[in-house]
């Protein structure tokens, strides 16, 4: 008569009452448990799934896994399987600076700390500078995964609408005026400049230079997360935000996207005093970054060209990319709209405004198709209409497929509303056009030639961009 | 000592819960001393059943599939005792439209509603009946699937303009809709367990959304926010309406061994609604049945071992 943990069960009324007051005022804006679990069924075997941001790790040749790890275990052993400095490896900083180096920056490896995966970056950020109530400033949309972070350091998110060119700096500045007004300042500005998850989106030049004008001038910390920015599909590339003034940039990357994220490895550079808070932040959260994962890393760069690698993966992505884009193109009604991503693994698609996405959701998961509903990436409900899509993690095939459900679910759900009595928009040009006029809103705008851009969905409203083929 | 197949998770959106369930049943079964046999029921369910050959299959499954009749109707072929209500009972309660008018033909309340297929739109032109609608039923509505349990797909819908959207999403999780009128009040939680094969009520469970959007359904039922209290602070002639309330709606739909009512007490009028009977509510840690039956003195393993005890 015991459980296996050997425990008698509790009361179940006195369970609840007990849990509930000692859970921490920070749980309780993390996501629905209905969401949860319809994201659960996009798991199964017979979903053609767009909604995870999984790298493709099966052309990794196996025999040149063994071979590293075997070295691994030869000269390592002892090493290996012992705790490391939280500091992380020498050996692994120095491959850091290499890898930045290939991205136009200079780094010195003190400045350098390895994390356990990119998200632990964000979540070190967060955890030396948020005190409860502060104010981040990320894009709208932001990084799914880091809304339940900056939650859970029970930050208030502002998000700044994002255009074509990212993150709309008029609308920036304007905010942070309006924060000025009433006293109260940002401890930092979140942003993914390169080919944004999940916008779809690279930052233009001209905006990164603001970005960090604006960041030396108000002595404010810009929180650069650039986990894709290796995996450029088309255009040149663009300085980093970090290579542009260090100053007040916090630099995070990872080795998820252009090795393996099952090493759990990604990486931080900050100013020395800062870098220093965030040594004491993760040595208190995990000691130490694997130590076989380091090595790991060590004797795979010390092996190969690494970049090599990274071209092979450049391209089958660029490939699924456009494969998906056509598809998109010819299965996706006139009403909706997607971006163009020139890299990355996400691009971000967006429905006529009746269709809300994540109930779309438990229709397409029927019709064994998956994406994440928009929502997920605002704190403050917008986003119902749109979806992410990765293609990075599925082959071309199953991109045509999945694509072709989808389309079918939504051309049904865009006939079924006219049917219902809704009455939708004559054209997505005009809708677009007079919300911007009722916005007023004097735009950034970056070239006359380019979509208007309305207040609230900018994403949905300027990035009418993909009617035809990728090239 | 009996050989039970515990059937959980399957395909529904409830499948999670379900998972969790399941798994408290288990445990409490083994401790009772019996074997259990854990099914995540799918493609090989009747197969599994077939080959193993339990003695009662303990349904532990909520949604789709495991609430509405559809595994019952199979254990029923294949002779094999099951918990919980039998067939005709799941498919009644797990219908929101054939449970209301069920309840409004007996004269249990209800709030008023319509309902209509997605083929009433598609073949009858259903949508030019809708502003009459606003004329029958005040705003604001609640727009609902027919047979979803959790929170997902029921929108509010504030004007007559908001009507279109809200179909399009309810119906995205079943073919069949209703437009309630939305009830202000207090959401109350009544647990029914049969004793001696007669239904009794347990403690009334209330639950207290907190700061919460009041229009946000999805986010209600998270710990933390919103608290439930058991027994809820009613009136003594209160509380025995509302059981009265809750035992006739649970025999007018022919459920057996155990379920779960939920009313809302209206603020303005101190009136009680049925607002849905489920046939098989949660077995969680968190949720409302074993709550409620530790407030009432009993165990979760004793209300375990009543409910296998129903099994026939």
């Amino acid at each position: 008569m015991s459980t296996p943990g050997g425990r008698q069960p509790r009361s179940a009324a006195h369970e609840i009452e007990r849990y509930a007051a000692l859970f921490a005022d920070r749980t309780s804006v993390m996501k629905s448990s209905a969401m949860r679990d319809l994201m659960a069924l996009t798991a199964r075997d017979d979903v053609i799934s767009f909604s995870g941001g999984l790298p493709d790790t099966s052309t990794f040749a196996p025999g040149f896994f063994t071979e590293i790890m075997g070295r691994v275990a030869s000269q390592y052993c002892a090493k290996a399987l012992q705790y490391g400095p939280t500091e992380g490896l020498d050996s692994v900083r120095e491959r850091i600076t290499e890898v930045m180096a290939a991205e136009g920056m200079t780094a010195d490896p003190d400045w350098v700390l390895p994390t356990t995966g990119g998200q632990q970056a964000i979540d070190l950020v967060c955890k030396i500078l948020l005190n409860p109530g502060d104010i981040v400033i990320a894009e709208a949309p932001t990084y799914p995964g880091a809304v339940p972070t900056f939650c859970s350091y029970e930050a208030q998110v502002i998000q700044i609408t994002m255009d074509r060119d990212g993150m709309r700096i008029d609308e920036l500045e304007e905010t942070l005026a309006r924060l000025d007004r009433e006293g109260r300042r940002p401890k930092f500005i979140y942003t993914i400049p390169n080919f944004h998850n999940p916008g779809g989106v690279t930052m233009s030049l001209e905006r990164r230079r603001e970005l960090v004008r604006i960041a030396g001038e108000r002595e404010l910390l810009i929180l650069e997360d650039n986990p894709y920015g290796m995996l450029r599909y088309e255009g040149d590339p663009l300085p980093t935000l970090y290579s542009l003034d260090p100053d007040f940039v916090i630099y995070a990357s990872t080795f998820s996207k252009i090795l393996s994220p099952g090493v759990r490895l990604g990486w931080l550079v900050a100013p020395p005093p800062v870098l220093s808070k965030l040594i004491l932040g993760k040595g208190s959260t995990d000691l130490c970054s694997s130590s076989i994962s380091q090595f790991f890393i060590a004797e795979y760069f010390a092996s190969v060209n690494w970049q090599d690698y990274v071209r092979s993966l450049i391209e089958i992505y660029r490939r699924r990319r456009d494969v998906m884009l056509d598809a998109l193109a010819d299965q996706l009604p006139g009403e909706a709209t997607w971006t163009h991503p020139q890299g990355g693994l996400f691009l971000w698609a967006t429905l006529p405004d009746y269709i809300d996405t994540t109930d779309l959701l438990a229709r397409a998961i029927q019709e064994r198709v998956a994406f994440v509903p928009g929502r997920a990436a605002y704190v403050d409900g917008r986003g119902g209409s749109s979806m992410r899509l990765n293609f990075s993690g599925v082959n071309e095939d199953e991109i045509r497929e999945g694509v072709r459900r989808l389309g079918e679910v939504v051309r049904e759900q865009v006939a079924l509303y006219s049917t219902l009595g809704g009455q939708p928009a004559a054209g997505k040009g005009g809708g677009a056009q007079s919300r911007a006029n009722q916005s007023g809103a004097g735009l950034a705008e970056p070239a006359p030639a380019k979509t208007v851009a309305s207040d609230r969905d900018a994403l949905a409203q300027v990035l009418p961009l993909t009617r035809k083929r990728a090239g | 000592m009996s050989r039970v197949a515990v059937l959980k998770g399957g395909r529904s959106l409830e499948r999670q819960v379900s998972l969790k369930s399941g798994a408290r049943v288990e445990d409490a079964l083994r401790r009772l001393g019996h074997d259990v046999d854990e099914v995540d029921v799918g493609q090989d369910l009747v197969t599994r059943l077939t080959q193993n050959q339990p003695d009662i299959a303990f349904v532990a499954l909520h949604g789709r599939d495991g609430e509405d009749g559809t595994v019952q109707e199979l254990l029923e072929v294949l002779g094999i005792p099951y918990t919980g209500s039998r067939v005709a009972a799941c498919v009644r309660a797990s219908d929101k439209v054939l449970a209301k008018h069920a309840m409004r033909d007996a004269g249990v309340p209800t709030p008023d509603f319509f309902a209509f297929s997605e083929a009433a739109f598609k073949g009858l032109g259903a949508a030019k009946a809708m502003p009459a609608i606003s004329s029958r039923l005040s705003f604001p509505l609640v727009v609902k699937p027919a047979s979803q349990g959790s929170a997902l797909g029921i929108k509010f819908a504030r004007s007559a303009t908001d009507i279109p959207a809200a179909l399009l999403a309810a119906f995205s999780y079943d073919d069949k809709v209703l437009l309630e009128r939305y009830v202000a009040g207090r959401e109350l939680a009544i647990s029914v367990l049969e004793d001696g094969g007669e239904p009794q009520t347990l403690p009334i469970v209330e639950a207290v959304p907190q700061q919460e959007d009041f229009y946000d359904f999805e986010s209600r039922y998270e710990i933390g926010r919103t608290r439930f209290v058991c027994p809820a602070q009613l009136e003594p002639a209160v509380s025995e309406r509302a059981a009265q309330i809750a035992l006739d709606a649970f025999r007018l739909l022919g459920c057996r061994a155990f379920g779960r009512v939920d009313l809302m007490l209206e603020a303005d009028s101190s009136e009680l609604y049925v607002l849905e009977v489920n046939p098989i509510p949660g077995l969680t840690e968190t949720s409302l049945l074993p709550q409620a039956a530790d407030a009432a003195g009993i165990s979760f393993d004793q209300l375990i071992e009543k409910i296998l005890a129903s099994a026939t």
